[in-house]
Parts: C-alpha cells; structure tokens; sequence
C-alpha cells in the first residue's frame, strides 16, 4: 500500500475554497489538468456514490466514484474506477481546515493505492506533484490576496 | 456548550514543534501564561492519565489530566479537574498536522465547555485569546529564536562528527571512516528514542583525535537532551556527554596525546552514547592508570561539579557549616564526603531512612529526613537557632524558600538544579533580611575552556585517589540498552551511578 500526504496553505476562508472544490464535477474549472468533466447516469454532483467521468489536458481518460462528501468536515472522499495510471484500489481524500490566524485554510489531499514497486517512486512523484501539488498552486494563484 | 477553535500555522517542521507541545508538563518552559507546572507524583508526562499541576503567573492552580496522546497523529486531549474559574466539562484537543507545502506545521486547539451563561463572553475570550493564541505566539517566538540560535548558548561549539550525517561530498580532503554502534536520536521523546544504530565514524582530521570508549556516563542532563527539554542536541543527534575511554587515532597537529592514551571527559557538545567517537582534543583529560573507566564515566561530570561547587562558586572553609539537599543522590554523595573533608560540618536532607543510612555512612553529622519534619525546624535544632553558612540546593521549587530561612547571617545559597521542577519568579528584595548572597552556577561557564576543567578534574582525581571521596561502582548497562538505563534513572529509585558500556 502507496500513501501519499500533500498539504498547503490558502489564504481565503475555508467557506470560500470548499465552495470551490466542493463541487465533484467542476475540476476542469479549477486544476490546471482537466479539460472536461461530466457526472454519469444524470446524477447530481453531490450524490454519494455518482461518478465523474473526465478527460485530461493530455487525453487520457479518468472515472472517479465519490464514496463520502462532508460540508461539515469540508472533506471529500473518492475512489478511481478506470484511469491510465495502472494504480489498484486507490482511495483519495481531499480535505479543508479553517486557519482562525489570519482567516486562512489549511488544505490536506491524501491518496493511498496499490502498484507495482517499480513504477511507486514515479507515480507517488506524478500524483503528489503533478495533481494534488498542482491543484493546490492553482487554488493559491485564484485566492492570492 | 461553548465550542471554541484557534488554528495557526507554525513555520518549522512538524517534528520541532511536536517535540515542544508532546510534553504535557513542558507548557511550563513555553506558555507565558504558566509559571510552573509538575506531574502528580512524579510521573512521566507521556502516561495517559497523568495529572499536570500548574500555577499560573497570577498564582491560581489548576490540574489538568492527559486524556490521550498520539505520536501517529501527533494530537492529545486533555481536560481540567480543577481550575479557579467555571469552565465546567472543559476537553481540549491540540493537534498538528504537516504542511508539505513549504514544510510548516499546521496546529489547531480546539475544547468545548460550559460556562455560567453570564460569562460566557469572557471565559470564551480567556480561553482563546490568554491561552490559545498566546500559546501559539510563543512557539512562534521560541522556534524562530532556536532558528536564528539564540536559544541556545550550550549549542555545541564544534561539529560534531559521530553523528550519523554524511561527510560532505566532494571534500578537499579524502576523509576514511571506521563503523560503530552509536545511540541516535530522530525526534525527541521518551526512553524508547534511544534507538541503537551502525554509523560511521569519520577517521580523525587535522586537530581530532578518536576514542574508543570503554565506559560511558549517563545523567540527567541527558534525559533533558532526549525530550528535547534543553537544546544541547539536534535530530538527528547522539546523546551523552561524558565517557572514558583509549584514543585509537590521532590527527595530525595534535600534540600531547597519542594512540593508547587512557582519557575522559565530561563537557558539551553532546555525542558520547557510542562506541568510538572524533572530537576535539581539547575535551578530553588524561585518565590516570589508578582511576578505572567505569570510575571515570560514572563520576567525571559529578565530581567536577562538586569541585567547582566547593571550591568557587562557594570556599567551604573549616568550621562553617554547610547544609545539602539529596545527599544520597548523585551529587549530593560527593558534595557530604568532600564538604566533611574540608573541615565543615555536614547536614545533610533526604526523603527516607533507606537513604539516610547512605548520608550517615557518608560522614554527615546530622540527617534530616524532610519527609518527617521541617528541614528549617532541624537545621535550627542542628544550629542551636543559627542557621548554616551555605545551602547547595539542586531540589529547586520544592525547597528553595526553606533553603533561604536555613542561612546564618549572612548566608548563600548556592542554588545548581530544579530536580522537584523549575524554581520560578522569587522577589529578592527579601534577601537583604540575611543579606543573603544567590548563586546560580552553569557547569558550561566553570569547565568551557583545557585550563578550567583540568584544574577541577585533577582536584577530583587527587580526592579519589586520596581516598577522601569513594565512588560507588556504577550499575552497567550495554549501549545498546540505553533506553533501560534512562528508564531506571527516570524511575528515580536508582541510587548511584549508571554507564553504558559498548560491545
């Protein structure tokens, strides 16, 4: 089992970016990586257990059921169905925490997955970096004060 | 219920400032908010249940309980068993979690209570701005002051080459190494970060030597070191400031010492739990062949202690008369056998009859078990109402206004250790009623330079040799088993000496 801890800093209230990313089908409007998103079978965006299907700047296709969303833990939880990254039984939780000092937001975005060894150190780097990392640089450019 | 939530973001790495919050009993050494604080009988702050005893700045105690406690993630919940306010039901929660976005540490303290309805506005207020926000002020100052270093005066004056850090790349000189077992510390906490470890030992430099040690000393000082209480060791790090041992290599441009010289030493910087270590020749003292290394490790730092004590900070003349807390304790052993050696007369305090036996086979004239009666009552007694000329008090909190009504006039207090906790705020003005004279020496200041510590060291040696002051052979433990030997001298019912010895 791959874990994977990345964490920033966002000066905006908490209420504020949950508004943001709390919308499981608006990823194209707020990371740099997706190009289109849509929820499958007509259900809505915040139904446990809908499934965002959506298509990377680079082509590749991703399906993503959500398995918990909290308005009160401004958390969000979620599992990869189909994805061109060859990871098994992978589990993401992106989470927010108000900063009373200065009325900021801590945000967390943890993933754990199972893959072959030699492709961990290249994936932990693509996911880490290149998704949670990147998302939370476009979220702190959007909110910069 | 009010439920109240303050969060802030610490710039330093998680691990510094959990170390800091993890002591239950530490927010006496950074909230300016407490005075002083201690743990119900002596406990450990880590046991869950463990009860911290504080007063506050204003002299108002509280008791607060350890709830639960977790390493994994670095978060405990605690609660008030008595306060002198209503904050009725109060439960608290301090957690950390990383921020790997610029390595800072994200701490939330959060707690839910019930206050009388018509102050609800101001306890809400106490609790969020006097303690939380205050609390997250000064480990904002205290981690930025150990950044620029001014916290730390004791800081280790050279580097430090048993730590297991790799030798620069590309130096200018090729430097061999040799492998040994050494303790190394990663984070600050109890006796189970005293983790054995293969690191290598770089070959000796220019103006190094290497020493095999034979025996190593454990204090007190250095359980302060692992819980990161004093700033003498930096993670990861090696604990251990005192051993003895054979030099097994020498630089080049060391004169005075060679290959097969016996040699102690007891000073900063840390680094001694290991087998074989490359320092500064100017550490070390020559170890004379009738002093043993068990001897050596097991008393060097006491002994220069009581030397510096008894013969600086204060002259202990023939005829005075001298009073010494925890005389069957480490120090206090050898502050009775050389006080009576010269000439002065001895009481000695101890908690009980087990150890004043240890004091009266010592030489002390009068032994006050201080768990019966009033030190203060007995030295009168002792005195015949005249009080003693000088008092070395390394209990602390516990004992130091009872050590100021001991004095004669005029009298000194000679006050080197908080072993009952922090001694705190005192007004000296009171002092001038026996023109009292306070001392507060730092064994940094009496060994910091060859000259210094050799004197004192020779005058210990002299004092063994002569027989005046015996050294109980010391408990040993393997280095590998240092965790044991912190738990046995944290369990506190050791008497004398322990030393690690390597493979």
């Amino acid at each position: 089992m791959t874990k994977i801890f990345v964490s920033s800093v966002i000066s905006a209230p908490a209420a504020e970016v949950w508004a943001v990313v709390r919308d499981f089908n608006a990823l194209p409007a707020w990371t740099p990586f997706v190009a289109e998103s849509r929820i499958e079978q007509h259900m809505r965006a915040d139904q446990i257990g809908c499934i965002r299907n959506f298509v990377l700047r680079d082509g590749g296709r991703v399906r993503e059921r959500l398995l918990a969303l909290s308005d009160y833990d401004l958390s969000c939880t979620y599992s990869i169905l189909d994805s061109p990254m060859g990871v098994e039984n992978y589990i993401a939780k992106l989470a927010l925490t108000p900063i009373t000092d200065g009325n900021r937001t801590f945000a967390s975005w943890e993933a754990e997955f199972d893959c072959p060894l030699d492709r961990e150190a290249q994936l932990v780097g693509d996911i880490g970096n290149g998704v949670f990392q990147a998302a939370f640089d476009a979220l702190k450019r959007r909110f910069a004060r | 219920m009010v439920e109240v939530r303050r969060s802030t973001i610490i710039d330093a790495p998680i691990e510094a400032v959990w170390a800091i919050l993890r002591d239950f009993n530490g927010h006496e050494s950074w909230h300016p908010a407490v005075a002083t604080s201690a743990i119900d009988g002596g406990e450990p702050s880590d046991v869950i249940g463990a009860v911290r005893r504080f007063r506050l700045a204003d002299g108002s105690e509280l008791r607060e309980q350890l709830l639960s406690l977790s390493d994994r993630d670095r978060s405990f919940s605690y609660c008030i068993l008595e306060a002198p306010l209503p904050l009725m039901g109060y439960v608290a929660t301090v957690t950390l979690k990383p921020v790997t976005d610029g390595n800072r540490t994200f701490w939330e303290w959060r707690s839910t209570f019930h206050p009388p309805g018509h102050r609800r506005a101001e306890l809400t207020a106490l609790v969020s701005d006097g303690i939380y926000e205050a609390g997250f002020e000064a480990i904002r100052a205290l981690v930025a002051r150990r950044r620029r270093g001014v916290d730390a005066p004791e800081r280790p004056r050279s580097p430090d080459r048993a730590r297991p850090v790799p030798a620069p790349p590309g130096g200018a000189e090729r430097v061999e190494t040799a492998r040994a077992t050494a303790i190394v510390v990663d984070r600050y906490g109890g006796p189970e970060v005293l983790v054995p470890r293969e690191v290598e030992v770089a070959t000796p430099r220019r103006g190094e030597i290497r020493v095999r040690h034979g025996a190593i000393g454990v204090n007190f000082i250095d359980i302060y070191c692992r819980t990161g209480y004093f700033d003498l060791l930096t993670l990861p790090g090696v604990p251990g400031m005192e051993a003895a041992g054979v030099i097994d290599a020498v630089g080049e441009g060391v004169s005075g010492l060679s290959v097969g010289d016996r040699v102690a030493y007891a000073c900063p910087p840390v680094g001694a739990y290991c087998a074989l270590r490359t320092m500064s020749p100017e550490l070390v003292v020559r170890l004379p062949p009738d002093i043993p290394e068990d001897i050596a490790a097991a008393s060097l730092l006491k002994g220069v202690s009581a030397s510096f004590l008894l013969h600086d900070v204060h002259r202990v003349a023939a005829g005075s008369t001298v009073l010494i807390h925890a005389a069957a304790g480490g120090i206090g052993q050898l502050l009775v056998q050389w006080a009576r050696h010269l000439g002065a007369t001895v009481i000695a305090t101890v908690s009980n009859e087990r150890k004043a036996e240890i004091a009266r086979r010592l030489g002390a004239d009068h032994v006050i078990l201080y768990s019966r009666e009033d030190f203060v009552d007995g030295v009168m007694r002792f005195t015949e109402g005249r009080g003693v000329d000088v008092v070395y008090d390394a209990v602390g909190r516990d004992t130091i206004e009872g050590s100021i009504r001991a004095l004669t006039t005029p009298g000194h207090l000679v006050s080197f250790g908080q072993a009952s906790g922090p001694i705190g705020a005192h007004d000296i003005g009171g002092l001038s009623s026996k023109s009292v004279t306070l001392s507060r020496p730092n064994y940094g200041h009496y060994t910091d330079t060859a000259e210094k510590l050799g004197r004192h060291v020779e005058r210990f040696f002299e004092a063994v040799r002569r027989g005046f002051v015996t050294v109980t052979p010391p408990t040993v433990y393997p280095l590998a088993e240092a965790a044991a030997a912190h738990r046995a001298l944290e369990s506190r019912e050791s008497s004398g000496a322990l030393v690690l010895r390597p493979d």
